[in-house]
């Protein structure tokens, strides 16, 4: 049993607040995915819960256990650093075996544990060398195999797969995850790449400028943004917006066209919808093209919406060229409405 | 016609390269004979008899005799001067890395109060004449009973040895990312342990290297020395209080045996010379 | 709260140490020159200043340092230029260079008496140029010119590596960038040099000006070993006064002067060279 339950947990560098008021719950075996862009305080999050930085204010608590006063190795954690931490004097075969000489393990099952999570990371080959003969992304599989070797209640990564190529990224992130789910660990799992987030996750935590905006299931966070950053954040091409001024109670003007939306008491709210929940219709929202990218299955159209950048993944059997006018017309029930000021999303009742 | 100037041009600057290859190899050359061929001479003395150093004209050979080596080792005192020397640079080598290195250690690790005016205390030992502190201490070491000790010499060698030792140990510290002691710890080291078992195997050549530099910078002294020891006589304090007494194949025997360590010291710590000092700076 | 104690505890025995060892004794000699059986007075000065060396010791220090350490630090920027440019051998060409860095100043006594004593190397290479028939003494009491001299050249010779040292370190700490885009607008070996090198190297100019000139004023086994008492210095009058002359607070008023000439210096570099925190490497 390992839940992860950060309460209220603020952190601040001299009078630089890294980190508001963090609230946040991972279940025991969660597989939790933290994005966010850069800078915006998830290392410092993994580093709080791991017990490397003391927080200003909150408490920490693992598996029931509040752990706020205790050091990293008695938290029964284990981490993926996101600049690797391969020791340098060490052979990968010794770096693997570090945590589990540490538990004085029987030689037998340490040479188990290391060869296992080596050959998983595909780095079996490599066992003899130091991390100066290895590639970027060779360590970074190191530092992955460490942790698991240790089968910690709570495993935290911090991008432990950013410097792979793509394919191999593909096959580890399959491996990570059924790897994990079979081992019953808690995760938490910090990274840039939103395709990552979305195959991996049991849940997804966006944060923006120290702050946890949603955290909820892929799915969730797709189409439901809590907030109008976590819209133009995840997606890509990210959602577009548009202005919606007040036509009548419940209904709102969005460039000439009236939709039905939530009953706000705001002149203007913003109107927003994802590229690919637009169609080529006989009547919608005038669009004047500027750019047109085949993408294969589909073309993505950069146009114009009275002075507003606007994109819409479009049937690639479409002719379409710059200049040209076009009406897209929303999925109705895609259709998500945000508040200009405080930026979270309205509800439609 | 053009082509013509234009290969004579391309001769001629080839010609210039050339010439300019030269010179440059050549200051190299003389530079390099500037430092080496006094230690040459020295050494030339150091293995004549003294009546070969004393003869006139001189030989630019070596006697490859040994007899004024055994004469300065048979002299009274020199035995024991050399064995004190050694004990007082041990001493010292010991005292400034004990202290120096937990606080370069402290300095590349924490942030904390206070932390600015430690420096500061430490960069001022710089500007500071340092063997001028044998001076007072000689009367605060007759109190005690530390006077003519190689233990009271071997402190004040450490105050001139600490702050290197500390600036060394803070610059070679600061080389470790924190995150391997920490990834360390989350592997179930305690802070002792993961010292032990990751920041000591790395940092353990350079922590030798600068206990070769407050080895040398003891050896090396003094002044300190003269003033500090009367019957424990350093090497250096023997051979200056008896400059004007000493036969000259003594001084050039004494002069040989004081610069061997100085060859071997700067082969021993040439990797990290330059670094040491460029961190040193700031 | 281990967290909060750890770096005071760590720093403890150096900060101690230092308190002990180099503070306090700076307080006692301070005592010492203004203070004669527990009342202050002026008196140790008076006597320093009215002693007939002192003026002499006082000006050849000074003159030392002025002569020496100009030329090493231009003598060390040169050997530092022909460090960077250089290729292959570039690592036993600089451990050469740098072996005087480990000799005492009395061994560089020694080695220059060697050549310029009256059997020396130098009386022999002249007379079997046939440039003089009998030996010459250079270092005799009234030679204060050749001792004077023999002392800069020992000086020189020891003393430069540990400036040439600081400039490498120092060099090594610009970015390449620097020099490649200096060169592609256009800029020769000789305008880097002079535009780039030398403003980014002032830290270490500064620190090995200071640090040299503080050891100059240091002077004293080298003069010890080539001049015997014929050239005074003020590091070789406290030492005099403090075991020939027994008498410690002159001795400590001595040591004053140096230590404020080296202040003084100190503050002089530190201003003038001054590189404000931003326009740092
Ligand atoms: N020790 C520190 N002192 C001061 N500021 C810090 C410190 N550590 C982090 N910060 C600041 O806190 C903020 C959050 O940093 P953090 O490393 O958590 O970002 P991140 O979300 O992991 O970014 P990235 O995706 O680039 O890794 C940054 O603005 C950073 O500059
Ligand atoms: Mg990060």
């Amino acid at each position: 049993m390992a839940e992860i339950s950060i309460r209220n947990v603020a952190k601040q560098f001299g009078d630089f607040t890294a980190l508001h008021s963090v609230d946040l719950t991972v279940a025991d075996r969660e597989f939790m995915v933290l994005l966010g862009a850069s800078g915006c305080g998830k290392t410092t999050l993994l580093r709080i819960i791991a017990g490397l930085e003391t927080p200003s204010q909150g408490e920490v608590w693992i598996g029931g256990r509040r752990v706020d006063h205790l050091p990293p190795r008695q938290r029964g954690i284990a981490m993926v650093f996101q600049n690797y931490a391969v020791f340098p004097h060490l052979t990968v075969f010794e770096n693997i075996a570090f945590g589990l000489r540490m538990q004085k393990l029987p030689q037998a099952e340490i040479d188990r544990r290391v060869t296992r999570t080596a050959e998983l990371m595909h780095i079996g080959q490599l066992l003899k060398r130091y991390s100066g003969q290895l590639s970027g992304g060779q360590r970074q599989r190191v530092a992955v195999a460490r942790a698991l070797a240790m089968e910690p209640d709570v495993i935290l990564m911090d991008e432990p797969l950013s410097n792979l190529d793509a394919l191999l990224r593909l096959e580890m992130r399959a491996e990570l995850k059924g790897v994990l789910a079979e081992s019953k660990t808690t995760t938490i799992y910090v990274t840039h790449d939103q395709v990552e987030a979305m195959s991996l996750a049991d849940r997804i935590a966006v944060m923006d400028k120290g702050l946890i905006v949603q955290a909820e299931r892929p799915i969730e966070v797709y189409r439901n943004p809590a907030a109008r950053f976590v819209g133009s954040f995840i997606g890509n091409p990210p959602m577009n917006f548009l202005p919606a001024r007040k036509a009548d109670n419940g209904s709102w003007r969005v460039a000439g066209i009236t939709f039905k939306g939530p009953k706000a008491e705001r002149e203007e709210i913003a109107f927003a919808i994802r590229p690919e929940d637009l169609s080529h219709a006989e009547s919608g929202l005038p669009a004047e093209v500027r750019v047109v990218e085949p993408l294969g299955p589909h073309v993505l159209v950069t146009c114009d919406v009275e002075g507003h950048l606007f994109r819409a993944v479009l049937e690639s059997d479409i002719v379409l060229s710059r200049g040209d006018i076009v009406k897209l017309a929303p999925t109705p029930d895609r259709i998500r409405w945000f508040d200009p000021e405080t930026e979270q999303s309205l509800q439609v009742h | 016609m053009t082509a013509v100037t234009a290969t004579e041009t391309v001769a001629a600057t080839a010609d210039i390269r050339k010439r300019g290859r030269l010179v440059f190899a050549a200051t190299i050359i003389v530079l390099c004979a500037w430092v080496l061929a006094p230690i040459y001479l020295l050494v030339v003395n150091a293995l004549s008899s003294p009546d070969q150093v004393n003869a006139f004209p001189k030989s630019f050979v070596p006697g490859f005799e040994t007899d004024s080596i055994a004469f300065f080792m048979g002299f009274a005192g020199v035995a024991k001067a050399l064995f004190n020397s050694i004990l007082v640079a041990c001493i010292t080598m010991a005292l400034s890395i004990g202290l120096g290195a937990p606080a370069g250690y402290a300095l590349s690790r924490f942030e904390f109060r206070g932390k600015g005016v430690f420096r500061i205390m430490v960069l001022m030992t710089r500007a500071f004449p340092l063997p001028l502190l044998a001076l007072p201490l000689a009367v605060l070491f007759i109190r005690t009973g530390l006077d003519d000790t190689a233990l009271g010499l071997a402190l004040v060698h450490t105050t001139l040895a600490l702050p290197f030792a500390v600036l060394i140990t803070f610059s070679l510290f600061s080389g470790i990312p924190v995150e391997l002691e920490e990834a360390a710890w989350t592997l179930g080291c305690t802070r002792v342990q993961a010292f032990r078992k990751v920041v000591l195997p790395l940092v353990l050549p350079g922590i030798a290297a600068s206990a070769v530099f407050a080895f040398v910078i003891s050896w090396n002294e003094v002044f300190a020395a003269a003033v500090l020891t009367i019957e424990n006589r350093t090497l250096t304090a023997f051979l200056l209080q008896n400059l004007d007494v000493s036969p000259l194949h003594l001084k050039f025997a004494g002069g040989a045996v004081l610069v061997v360590p100085a060859l071997i010291f700067i082969f021993a710590v040439r990797k990290y010379l330059f670094a040491m000092w460029g961190i040193a700076n700031r | 709260m281990q967290q909060r104690t750890l770096p005071y505890l760590l720093l403890l025995p150096a900060t101690l140490f230092l308190c002990v060892f180099f503070i306090y004794p700076f307080l006692l000699v301070a005592w010492q020159a203004v203070s004669q059986d527990g009342a202050l007075t002026l008196e140790h000065f008076r006597t320093m200043a009215g002693h007939w060396k002192f003026s002499t010791a006082f000006w050849n220090t000074m003159l030392l340092a002025l002569a020496v350490v100009p030329v090493q630090l231009a003598l060390a920027l040169f050997m530092a230029a022909l460090v960077t440019r250089m290729g292959a051998g570039r690592d036993v060409i600089l451990y050469i260079w740098t072996i005087p860095l480990g000799i005492s100043d009395l061994a560089a006594g020694i080695i220059w008496l060697a050549i310029f004593e009256q059997t020396g190397f130098l009386n022999s290479i002249l007379s079997s140029l046939g440039v003089i028939d009998q030996p010459v003494t250079w270092l005799g009491y009234q030679d204060k010119a050749t001792i004077f001299l023999a002392v800069v050249l020992a000086e020189l010779w020891r003393a430069t590596a540990i400036v040439l040292v600081i400039l490498v370190a120092g060099m090594g700490l610009i970015p390449k960038e620097y020099y490649e885009a200096a060169e592609v607008f256009g800029a020769g070996p000789w305008k880097r040099f002079v535009r780039i090198t030398l403003p980014l190297l002032r830290p270490s100019i500064q620190t090995a000006l200071i640090l040299r000139t503080i050891l100059a004023f240091e002077v004293f086994a080298v003069v010890a070993a080539l001049g015997g008492t014929n050239l005074p210095v003020l590091m070789g009058e406290t030492y005099q006064w403090q075991f020939a002359l027994q008498d410690r607070h002159v001795a400590a008023a001595y040591a004053l002067v140096i230590l404020a000439i080296s202040i003084a210096f100190t503050l002089v570099f530190l201003r003038t060279l001054r590189v404000p925190k931003e326009a740092q490497v």
